[in-house]
């Protein structure tokens, strides 16, 4: 398989790229070529995890992945959380702990938190610190981000309870 | 020619054989940056990490044999972490959740970085690579592969297909030092392997030389004071020669991670830490 035009699977949709260079980062193209802006550029070495994507439900740093070796594979962006224009509920939790300042990690980190809570509803506080050290945040601490994961978890929680009382 | 995604290893040999100027990918964590930099052009790329056999490991008497596309995150693995402990814990100090996820065994040994998370451990075992291409098998002892700073033994056309670690009786740690808990290239780093049948304590260092290597006086030293029979805490003179032989084998230099002198007095540190912990360590 070459790469001149290739098909990524991003949010469920198939995206035909056409005329990437190999060398192009799945963060560039998502971001320039497919338009989805969510992700976020900064460090491009890995190091801040702003552009956190799922690549088949696993957390990667999509500046550390070659966009044309992704095709055939499950991308999931910030703009996949949620269902269609209701935000998802670590996005809720997030707002509601005021966790949002500059909102440069903000993406990044809800993509963590999101599958880190999809496989593990309920964790610790040493856990969600150490699922989400590869997110950096230099405005509000990290004291309200821990804040929104324990209202997401809880709710999260609560629900999964509600649900089995039924 | 673009990139191509290979399904086996028979494949990808094909593909370099035809065109050894080929780049491989592997996780992308190192080569991902280099591209991003554009210090590194990328016109024909192989990419290895979809292919199944280079991501299994098993038992082979008494060794075991690691896929090289195994990731970081795979190396975690309680049955792993079983067998070869302090190579599971090296791998738990690499980068994040999301560089663990990525980055595999194979790539952390073709990067042959002298920080390299894995190296010491692998030094410390005697590990051997089994190298492939589309004429020849070979296998290659890791200190033979790994010829200086970010260089490494592969001729064009080879990849690394596994890994092979001789399983160890005995308590084992790794040990390395950081400004923080994650995100960290080490400023130095230490293996210590128990190996009770040999009767042998080994010492694999790194971030203090070009290439991580074996502290073999300390080695000789220590594995003669240990006490064998009964793993008793050992006396303070002798964690101190241990920790003193050991900084003194390495040539560490300055640069924007440390300086050679904190490198030097760091892994003495280390290496007595380490000891410490063995010796407190269960006998299994």
């Amino acid at each position: 398989m070459t790469s001149e035009i290739y098909t990524l699977t991003v949010n469920g949709n198939d995206c035909q790229v056409i005329d990437g260079h190999p060398s192009e980062s799945l963060l560039w193209v998502l971001r320039e070529r497919l338009e989805l802006s969510g992700s976020k550029n900064a460090c491009e070495e890995g190091e801040c995890g702003s552009c956190t994507v799922l690549l088949d439900g696993e957390i990667v740093c999509s500046c550390l992945v070659l966009a044309a070796s992704a095709v055939g594979r499950e991308i999931t962006t910030i703009e996949g959380l949620g269902s269609g224009k209701e935000i998802s509920d670590v996005q809720k939790a997030f707002v509601e702990a005021g966790a949002v300042q500059c909102g440069f990690c903000t993406p990044g980190l809800l993509v963590t938190i999101d599958q880190l809570l999809n496989t593990n509803p309920d964790p610790d506080e040493l856990v969600v610190r150490e699922a989400i050290s590869g997110n950096l945040c230099r405005c509000t601490g990290y004291g309200r981000i821990l804040e929104a994961v324990r209202i997401a978890s809880n709710n999260r929680t609560a629900q999964n309870e509600e649900e089995k009382s039924k | 020619m673009g990139v191509i995604i290979a399904k086996s290893v028979n494949e990808a040999c094909a593909v370099l054989a035809e065109n050894p100027a080929t780049t491989v990918l592997a996780g992308g964590t190192d080569l991902m940056v280099q591209a991003n930099r554009g210090a590194q052009s990328l016109e024909s790329v192989l990419d290895l990490s979809r292919i199944p056999e280079l991501k299994k490991w098993a038992l082979e008497g008494s060794e075991i044999v690691l896929g090289a596309g195994i990731s970081y995150k795979d190396l975690a693995d309680p049955q792993i972490a079983a067998l070869v402990p302090a190579l599971t814990q090296a791998a738990r100090t690499v980068g994040s959740p999301q560089i663990r996820n990525a980055g595999t065994l194979g790539g952390n040994l073709a990067t042959a970085s002298p920080a390299g998370d894995t190296i010491p451990v692998l030094v410390a075992m005697d590990a051997v690579l089994q190298l492939k291409s589309s004429t020849e098998n070979r296998e290659v002892e890791i200190t033979e592969f790994i010829t200086g700073v970010k260089t490494n033994a592969l001729k064009p056309g080879e990849i690394i297909q596994s890994i092979t670690v001789p399983v160890f009786r005995g308590p084992q740690e790794f040990l390395k030092v950081g400004t923080r808990n994650a995100m960290v290239i080490s400023v130095v780093s230490l293996a210590l392997v128990t190996d009770y049948l040999g009767r042998k304590l080994r010492v694999g260092v790194g971030s203090v030389s070009p290439v991580p290597f074996r502290a073999t006086a300390a080695e000789e030293f220590i594995s003669q004071e240990f006490d064998w029979e009964t793993n008793s805490a050992l006396s303070e003179k002798v964690i101190n020669k241990f920790s003193e032989l050991v900084a003194d084998s390495t040539k560490p230099i300055d640069d924007h991670r440390g300086t050679a002198d904190y490198r030097k007095h760091a892994v003495g540190v280390l290496a007595k830490r380490a000891l410490e912990r063995v010796c407190a360590g269960e006998r299994s």
